[in-house]
């Protein structure tokens, strides 16, 4: 059968955002694709060498608005590194939870979209309300529902409220028991189980050498986890584990975002116990950076985040690089998507969490 | 399931992994310092294909986590990230290179995961990577003129 290229996107449902998957098929088989990015490319890295570094906090939350959080904390980590600022311990805590908060919320948003995708159209409102409940639960600390211009260089703007650990754990509480009712509906679901088992396989070692991290990776069975290999702020002193599956393929990697939830609750009810109850949240960041570079990296809701930023003695970076965890695996989904069907597109493409605020920048 | 591998003798500190390399490649490769879980180098553009096939190969760095570019005016540095899962250490390469002819071997080759940072720098730069598969733009459009990131680009202003 003759083979044809078909252009998936830049509007379709399947996209999440404003990219283009071409996909060439034969018959109904996959033989090659190739996505076209670039449509969401605003310059983000050229914006940043004109503001001064407070100012470039609330830039990096409009990376991504499905993980602001962890975008400006990884901009104040690195500019930390850069001025050899130290975070004081309550800080630190109060950072893993807002970023653990954050990642349930990216993560609920990530399910609420799949679930359309995959035929299950009462996922969107199950998933979108469950995340409102989060956004909230953000908002008593940050004033914001998205864009939360939160973390700071030095510590956090804000100190959480007195009635933070209860409400938090009234809402891990009932959260849980929505969580296990979305798995019924989605491991006891055929329809899912036929539309997800078996498709997309990444080898470990393609997911090592072409780059792909986050829960992508622990779908193929690598144990790796920068919070815990290389960790930042409180995550050494708190108590949870790596989530993994060794099935490799489009179920694995639902299987590992489900299970990173209820780890992250866990990591939040571990940090409410072992934080200090008082004590400062900020020091005082000094306002030009030395003659210096540094880097610094994060476990994003969807992998590796990495700044790596060049110091001028000035108020401005003279370069600010960013790793976006989703630019690296889309490069690497033409593995996953070659020898399946085209309607296997939208289900293997869905359950890499497509973000592309922070893949175009 | 790929456990971690605990810290035994096959796996490097950093002090030791800059022995290693210091040892290797006494004339084109520095060592700037190591800290916990961090190691900092610079090469000369010629070596770096050979670094960082050690790297991989001896070394254990078998992810590629960012490949920079800059432009620091009177030559362009590409910045290489790379990262051993086996055991934990990052490492920062700083490759300098000449601004009038910005050439530098490809490590896609070696790391699958370099392919779109080294499409984004030559995007950005025009920094050419030798060896690699498909060097075309990537966020930028095909037809555009310039090489927006570079520090002189006066281009497209309006």
């Amino acid at each position: 059968m003759a083979e044809m290229w078909i252009n998936m996107g830049p509007q379709h449902p399947m996209t999440h955002g404003l990219w283009n998957l071409r996909v060439k098929v034969n018959g109904e088989t996959i033989t090659d694709s190739e996505p076209v990015i670039g449509y969401l490319h605003r310059g983000w890295e050229k914006m940043v060498e004109d503001r001064q570094y407070p100012k470039i906090i609330p830039m990096s939350d409009r990376l991504c608005y499905g993980a602001s959080m962890s975008w400006s904390h990884l901009f104040c980590l690195t500019a930390e590194t850069l001025m050899e600022v130290e975070v004081p311990e309550r800080a630190k805590y109060i950072r893993v939870i807002a970023l653990e908060l954050q990642r349930i919320a990216s993560h609920l948003m990530w399910l609420a979209a799949i679930g359309p995708d995959l035929g299950n159209m009462t996922m969107i409102e199950y998933g979108m309300r469950e995340r409102e409940l989060f956004m909230d639960s953000m908002q008593s600390f940050t004033g914001a529902r998205m864009t939360y211009n939160y973390a700071r260089i030095g510590g956090v703007r804000n100190d959480l409220p007195p009635t933070f650990e209860r409400d938090t754990l009234r809402l891990f509480d009932y959260f849980e028991k929505r969580l296990d009712e979305y798995e019924n509906l989605f491991d006891g679901s055929k329809a899912f189980r036929l539309r997800t088992e078996g498709l997309g396989i990444l080898k470990p070692q393609d997911a090592i050498n072409l780059g792909v991290t986050g829960p992508s990776l622990r779908g193929s069975g690598v144990k790796r986890d920068v919070r815990k290999d290389d960790p930042y702020d409180a995550y050494e002193d708190l108590d949870w584990d790596i989530c993994v599956r060794d099935e490799c393929d489009t179920y694995a990697r639902y299987r590992v975002r489900m299970d990173e939830m209820r780890m992250s609750m866990q990591i939040v009810r571990d940090a409410l116990k072992k934080m200090p109850k008082e004590g400062p949240i900020r020091t005082k960041a000094p306002k030009k950076a030395p003659v210096a570079t540094a880097f610094a990296r994060v476990e994003d809701p969807r992998g590796e985040g990495l700044m790596y930023v060049i110091g001028d003695g000035t108020d401005k970076p003279y370069r600010l690089k960013v790793r976006s965890p989703f630019f690296v695996t889309l490069s690497a989904s033409n593995v996953m998507l070659v020898g399946y069907k085209v309607a296997d597109v939208p289900s293997i493409m869905g359950m890499l969490d497509v973000c592309m605020g922070e893949t175009d920048r | 399931l790929t456990e971690p591998t605990p810290t035994t003798s096959d796996s490097f500190t950093p002090e030791e992994m800059a022995n290693r390399v210091a040892e290797k490649f006494p004339e084109s490769v520095k060592v700037l310092k190591t800290g916990a879980r961090r190691l900092y180098l610079t090469s000369d553009r010629s070596a770096i294909l050979n670094l960082c096939t050690f790297l991989k190969n001896d070394l254990g760095f078998d992810h590629a986590s960012c490949v920079s570019g800059v432009d620091r005016c009177d030559r362009f540095q590409v910045v290489y990230h790379l990262t051993s899962y086996e055991s934990g250490v990052a490492a920062e390469i700083v490759v300098d290179i000449p601004r009038d002819n910005p050439e530098i071997d490809s490590v896609t080759p070696l790391w699958g995961g370099a392919n779109w940072h080294e499409r984004e720098a030559y995007d950005m730069f025009g920094i050419v990577f030798i060896g690699h598969p498909r060097l075309e733009r990537i966020l930028l459009p095909s037809d555009y003129e310039f090489f927006p990131m570079r520090k002189n680009c006066e281009g497209g202003r309006q």
